[in-house]
């Protein structure tokens, strides 16, 4: 019988991946980060409205580790990465996996500016000449890359307010089907200050309460990052766990259990700030992949 | 009743009573916002396409089509035609109808035709079919950017990348789902 080329015909890809997530580690730890695990298996994911937890026995896998990061962070751990496997059910197409790699990194006493200059420097590091060259686009990495609010996007590029798609919940649908494709793709763009509402974990901006300091980025049309200064006070962040639960509950979603001990020990946080970036997607970005599964061994399917 | 999560490429649904298919699927997610599910449809009746996005919650009705077995027997101007196995009548699909499937036609190849009522409005192939390979130019040892693979053309006119091994004139198996390159076949 012939090998499985479909898995053959990977190695190149596969290699160069673990290449990267060598250096990012190098990255993290040459400013002394301390690499952590956390449990995959958990109790319970911080609730949020259109994130779908995979059960597993009485507990949950982990959608993302934010919940034990920010423990660690409450107990005195000031700079933070971890790398590791993330759940999320029903999410799959040319760039999602239900299974997939996450890098989450967390300082103490800054905001998240302090996260986009990471960005910047982990990017710089990764790439031999501030460029990316992807699918037939040249990215240019070189700092600082543009900052756009999301105000600002949507006076751009929405066909209606961002008031009005507030109003009538198309705000995701306007985000990902009219401003995500007319983002600029030749350099790397921080889309930021999110809507209170979108924005479940994340510090209010203090000039500008109507808003959280939360960004994405986005780089070559791709969403990679999500960050944000979060939310330290435990009674409002119960009050918006309560809030996201009762609408998971309106949709006819199952009830999820409160992360009882974050939101105790949340009460020791440090003003802090935190991001996800997907793995998966970096390396799509550095190999030159369109897909997804381009970039990992296996894909369910293929189980 | 099918649910957005059993969406993907070439699931057949009844929208307004008629029968569509979907030739191109993706599922977006911006952010921590809404799952979208992007789907290129193409009403199998009409022939026209569109584009349509569902959000999470919506359901669809299944569309549940005739499939008659049949035999394909060579394409003329009219386009691809086939015939029936126990009638002998034959049934005409044009390329536009068939899309990317007219790459996985060989003579004499039992599939299943769907029937909306008496006409045939689709096709449904065997998940792997086997094709000579007619062009591939020979690899050239040592270029690990292109990987161990190249682009290889079968017999049909359909381009997909083989392994590098894979000469002129090999027979191979193709998953008629992905497209893909499965494996040689012996001959």
């Amino acid at each position: 019988m012939e090998q499985n080329w479909q898995l053959a015909r990977k190695r190149e890809t596969l290699k160069k991946r673990a290449r990267i997530i060598h250096q990012i580690q190098d990255f993290f730890i040459e400013q002394d980060f301390l690499e952590v695990e956390t449990p995959h298996r958990i109790p319970a994911n911080a609730p949020e409205l259109h994130i779908d937890a995979v059960p597993s026995g009485d507990w949950f896998l982990q959608t993302s580790p934010e919940l034990c990061m920010k423990r660690l962070l409450a107990a005195g751990y000031d700079k933070l990465f971890q790398i590791c496997r993330c759940w999320r059910a029903g999410e799959r197409g040319r760039t999602h996996l239900p299974e997939y790699s996450m890098l989450e990194w967390y300082h103490s006493h800054c905001d998240y500016h302090q996260l986009m200059d990471d960005c910047e420097a982990l990017f710089l590091h990764l790439s031999s000449d501030q460029q990316i060259n992807w699918q037939n686009q040249a990215i240019d990495l070189s700092p600082s890359w543009p900052r756009m609010t999301i105000a600002e996007a949507f006076s751009q590029f929405s066909p209606i307010s961002l008031e009005a798609a507030l109003a009538t919940d198309e705000f995701d649908s306007i985000l990902a089907l009219d401003i995500e494709p007319k983002l600029p793709t030749n350099r790397p763009i921080f889309l930021i200050e999110y809507p209170g509402k979108h924005a479940a974990l994340a510090r209010k901006k203090p000039s500008n309460p109507q808003v959280a300091e939360r960004f994405e980025l986005y780089i070559g049309g791709l969403e990679v990052a999500n960050a944000f200064s979060e939310l330290t006070d435990p009674v409002e962040q119960q009050q918006r766990f309560a809030k996201e639960e009762l609408r998971r509950r309106k949709e006819g979603k199952k009830p999820y259990p409160s992360p009882d001990p974050f939101l105790k020990e949340l009460a020791t946080l440090p003003p802090s700030a935190g991001i996800a970036l997907g793995i998966d997607r970096l390396i799509m970005l550095f190999c030159d992949k369109s897909e997804i599964d381009e970039v990992v061994s296996f894909t369910p399917e293929q189980l | 009743m099918y649910s957005c999560s059993d969406l993907k490429k070439g699931l057949k649904v009844l929208i307004d009573g008629e029968p569509h298919v979907i030739v191109q699927y993706d599922f977006t997610k911006p952010g921590k916002g809404q799952s979208l599910y992007k789907c290129k449809l193409r009403n199998m009746i009409t022939g026209s396409l569109f584009d349509r996005t569902y959000r999470s919650g919506e359901s669809f009705e299944p569309a549940s089509l005739e499939e008659r077995d049949m035999q394909y027997l060579y394409q003329d101007d009219s386009g691809h035609v086939f015939m029936d196995k126990k009638t002998y009548e034959q049934v005409i699909l044009t390329e536009e109808t068939l899309g990317d499937d007219k790459y996985f036609l060989i003579d004499n190849m039992d599939v299943e035709i769907l029937m909306y009522g008496e006409r045939a409005i689709g096709i449904s192939l065997p998940n792997f079919v086997n094709l000579r390979v007619t062009q591939s130019d020979p690899w050239v040892k040592g270029d690990t950017a292109a990987g161990n693979n190249k682009p290889a053309t079968v017999e049909t006119g359909y381009t997909l990348q083989v392994p590098s091994f894979v000469d002129e004139g090999t027979l191979i198996q193709i998953d008629t789902r992905t497209g893909n390159y499965v494996t040689r076949v012996k001959e």
